[in-house]
């Protein structure tokens, strides 16, 4: 079936069987590989898009359901790594494989974009279904609360000479 | 062929052919394993492209230096590690290095294998004397430049200096020239003081990371090669069972699909297994057309085993004599019957998945000339080809393997199951085809770590001394061979601290494939060895953390130390042991503090790939049996370069955050011949909740640094369930821990 919808501010339009998850249809269809399949189950979070501004799993949302939605990934989350969120992960190298980041990722911008400062147990609470295999999970609080200190001192931040990311 | 879209790194060989097209050839640093000269001069002969397969190093005429690492890269953090070794020696500064993954090449490279956390050790040396041979050749082109003595000569990140006359040269200007200087011997070639170090032992970000938090394509599962089909490999749930019939037809039939087949495969459970082949134009459409796929398979005559049914034969060999005895110390017997105290104790640990969240891919093209191409997340590339090649009939020559960023492996990606699969199926299909599991796949058909039964009987004298030790360990194999990752070394402690001492095996038969997970072998034995020491310390009324000192004092001047099991192999260092023990007890605060009940400190420590780690875990256990670790402490033992301390800490957190997940609630069980659990519902994973504060210590001293992938998990599960026995009274002695009632009262 033929669908519309925007990914990343730009207007798409797919011919793709209707129950093709949109997981696939940004992969397979469209070529951004930066959305990632861990389960196709929803059980992993790797698949994390924001679905008009909310974060979602992708892998088990059909495309029939994505018509006239605003979908965001990865890709285009800032124009180049710049989003708090991407700093901050560079920042405290959060990654191990790197595999499930772009899902955390998209998860912990979701958050900050409704509560700017969140505590630990909001962050665990909010995340706790993104899984991460490597177990980067502290540096990931930790990133969180760094991207809420960027996001608060505007976009983009140039850190300041001396100054150091949250230690864990 | 057209180029896959899969990184950006080709952008180089532009920058390599302009370069080569002004000098006359870049400046590379070939092989440390074959003579740097041959290579050298062998680049005038060479095309660009080819010259630039057995680099390490390439210097561009306008400065900028881009290194190769040569090993696969899992999350392990080596793509940014070895090149760091490199440019140290090299001295060059970091922020101008661009790094490029190596692809698989065995003439050139040695070891590219993510594997034994063997990278560090085996490549400390080597890497540093690849950078410092270029950088002698770059001084060398500058001192005959200039008319001087090389010996006058410094370098100071990317230029040659001479003091007396005040010159000095980048090495973009002299890359040229350097290239034809005579290569040093490298190993004379002259290293750096360790004081002088400026990026080794700094704290280094991923070289990755931006790609990652970007979402460049990076992985196996992100390769696309023009053209190619999208397949799924549907197996017998039943491991090698074989297909007898399928609605090959019907499925075909299906929107997309384009072409399905048979795989006949073979009876070895690391080779290609016998299963039924769907291509379609997207994977969604050849994973949704196999739901519709129905076949009937001679499961074979491991269809009846179950994990009740290996339980079962264990308690029954558990009580025989031991099939074979691998060490045998004093008189274990006569020293138990004159014990002030005998305690035995069971304990089991099962079958774990790997569960890596990249499922398991590979992509594959077979051209018309004969050759193949593979894109491979493989941490042991090497044998996999070599399997192609012999299933397939390709000469191995005629295959290119490219290595692509992991999404997790943990040992599993040493098997390179899914490789010849993809392979094959490429083959037969004449097109070029990305194999990818589904999750699924992935859980039920994974080299699983092998389940582990010992039964211990240990002895202690009126002192609290232990006098007397036995291990009668069931595992799984056939005659003297364990099967994969099921072994055991004579020699694991308390080999040589216990005067009476007697390791027994007996193995059973498997028809469940077994390999690696990260610190194999150790991961289960240091959770059943651990504990038992921790019940002969509350035994004797010991501290426990203070038994462990004191067996690590009790050196058996008699009874020789061979090097404990696993690999790689060394030599026990009680000293090394202990040191850590110590750091732990004073970081953690061991002993001082007063905890309430429900809560308790546990210690273990263990040696494995050439590390020591020692690690104390605190825990509550609430009345209802709730269990929530409170912190862990580990101090650990690598030697004297933490070489790059960022991802040093990532890799010991995660480690031990890993250790946690498996003891747990990871368990793959087995029922009618196959894996019951199929994803992350019944195979969980630690989540956010789950993530403790995991302090991290390191003990220095002289020795050559060594791995960290592994060496930090397999102390953190005993630990834990040791705290558990001192918060509620109850000792575990089966894992995971779901499965175990811990209330108490």
């Amino acid at each position: 079936m033929k669908v519309s919808f925007k990914v990343n501010g730009q207007a798409k339009t797919v011919d793709v069987p209707g129950d093709m998850p949109l997981l696939w249809t940004l992969r397979d269809t469209l070529d951004m590989k930066g959305t990632k399949f861990g389960c196709g189950l929803s059980q992993c979070g790797a698949c994390t898009v924001h679905f008009n501004g909310a974060a979602m799993r992708s892998c088990m949302t059909p495309i029939s359901a994505v018509a006239g939605a605003s979908i965001t990934t990865i890709e285009g989350l800032s124009a180049d790594g710049t989003h708090a969120v991407q700093q901050a992960w560079k920042e405290l190298d959060v990654a191990q494989c790197g595999y499930c980041q772009a899902g955390q990722i998209m998860a912990a911008a979701a958050l900050l974009a409704k509560n700017p400062t969140p505590c630990d147990a909001d962050i665990d609470t909010a995340m706790n279904e993104n899984l991460c295999r490597c177990a980067t999970y502290l540096r990931i609080r930790a990133a969180i609360h760094r991207a809420a200190e960027i996001k608060a001192q505007g976009t983009p931040v140039v850190k300041k000479a001396g100054e150091k990311g949250r230690q864990l | 062929m057209t180029a896959p879209k899969i990184a950006a790194t080709d952008v180089s060989r532009r920058d390599f052919l302009r370069f080569g097209a002004v000098a006359g050839g870049g400046f590379f640093i070939a092989s440390y394993l074959e003579p740097l000269g041959k290579l050298v001069e062998g680049r005038h002969t060479l095309a660009p492209a080819d010259a630039t397969l057995n680099a390490y190093i390439r210097i561009m005429a306008d400065g900028s230096v881009t290194i190769v690492g040569k090993n696969p890269e899992v999350g392990q953090g080596i793509k940014t590690m070895l090149p760091m070794l490199i440019a140290e020696e090299l001295d060059v500064d970091w922020k101008t290095v661009k790094v490029e993954q190596g692809q698989l090449d065995t003439k050139n490279f040695q070891g590219q294998v993510a594997g034994g956390s063997s990278a560090t050790p085996s490549n400390w040396l080597p890497m540093r004397q690849v950078g410092a041979a270029g950088r002698a050749m770059l001084i060398a082109a500058a001192a005959a430049t200039w008319n001087v003595p090389a010996a006058e000569c410094e370098t100071d990140k990317g230029m040659v200096k001479h003091a007396a006359s005040r010159k000095s040269l980048s090495y973009g200007d002299l890359a040229a020239k350097a290239a034809t200087m005579t290569p040093p011997d490298l190993k004379t070639v002259k290293l750096k003081d360790v004081k002088d170090f400026r990026i080794i032992g700094q704290r280094t970000r991923n070289v990755d990371a931006h790609a990652i938090v970007t979402g460049k394509p990076l992985y196996g599962i992100d390769v696309t090669v023009p053209g190619m089909l999208y397949a799924t490999f549907v197996k017998c749930p039943v491991f090698a069972g074989k297909v007898v019939s399928a609605n090959i037809d019907a499925i075909k039939a299906l929107p997309g699909v384009k072409q399905v087949f048979v795989v006949e495969g073979g009876t070895n459970l690391g080779g290609l297994l016998p299963g039924v082949a769907i291509l379609a134009d997207s994977w969604w459409q050849a994973k949704s057309a196999r739901t519709r796929l129905k076949v009937t398979w001679d499961e074979g005559a491991t269809a009846s085993q179950s994990s009740v049914g290996f339980a079962a034969k264990a308690a029954e060999l558990s009580k025989q004599p031991p099939q074979r005895s691998l060490r045998k110390d004093g008189d274990v017997d006569a020293a138990l019957a004159s014990a002030a105290k005998t305690i035995k104790a069971d304990y089991f640990y099962p079958f774990i998945a790997h569960a890596s969240l990249e499922p398991q891919n590979c992509t594959a093209h077979m051209k018309a000339d004969g050759t193949m191409e593979i894109w491979a997340p493989s941490q042991n590339p090497a044998p996999g080809r070599s399997m192609v090649a012999q299933t397939c009939g390709i000469p191995a020559d005629n295959i290119t393997v490219h290595l692509t960023r992991m999404g997790g492996g943990f040992g599993r990606r040493l098997s390179n199951d899914y490789m010849v699969e993809a392979a094959w199926i490429a083959k037969v299909a004449q097109v070029p085809v990305k194999l990818l599991w589904m999750r699924e796949d992935d859980i039920q058909h994974d080299f699983y770590r092998p389940a582990g039964f010992h039964y211990f009987t240990g002895g202690i004298d009126a002192t609290g001394k232990v006098t007397a030790w036995r291990d009668h360990f069931v595992s799984f194999g056939e005659g003297n061979n364990f099967a994969a990752g099921a072994n055991i070394g004579g020699t694991e402690f308390p080999q040589h601290f216990v005067p009476n001492f007697a390791l027994d095996a007996s193995v059973m038969p498997l028809g469940v494939p077994t390999g690696f997970l990260r610190a194999p072998g150790s991961n289960g034995i240091a959770f059943a060895t651990q504990s038992f020491i921790d019940e002969l310390a509350h035994a004797a009324g010991k501290d426990p953390l203070l038994f462990r000192l004191d067996l690590l004092s009790n050196v058996q001047p008699d009874v020789p130390a061979a090097a404990p099991g696993g690999f790689p192999q060394a030599p026990y260092d009680h000293a090394r042991a202990r040191a850590v023990l110590e750091l732990v007890r004073d970081k953690s605060g061991w002993g001082k503090t007063k905890l309430a009940k429900g809560t308790g400190m546990g210690v273990a420590f263990h040696f494995s790939h050439r590390g020591y780690f020692a690690e104390v875990v605190q825990a509550t256990v609430s009345k209802e049996g709730k269990l929530k670790v409170d912190k862990v402490w580990v101090a650990g033992d690598i030697g004297s370069v933490i070489i790059n301390p960022l991802n040093a800490e990532n890799q010991v957190q995660g480690s031990v955050l890993d250790g946690l997940a498996q003891a747990f609630g990871q368990e793959i069980t087995i029922d009618k011949g196959r894996t019951v659990q199929s994803s992350f519902d019944d195979f969980p994973l630690l989540r956010f909740v789950e993530a403790v504060p995991v302090e991290v210590h390191f003990a220095k001293n002289d020795i050559a640094p060594t791995g960290l992938g592994e060496p930090a998990l397999p102390p953190v599960i005993p630990a834990l369930c040791n705290a558990i026995f001192v918060a509620t009274g109850k000792r575990v002695r089966t894992l995971p821990l779901s499965n175990q009632d811990l209330r108490w009262s």
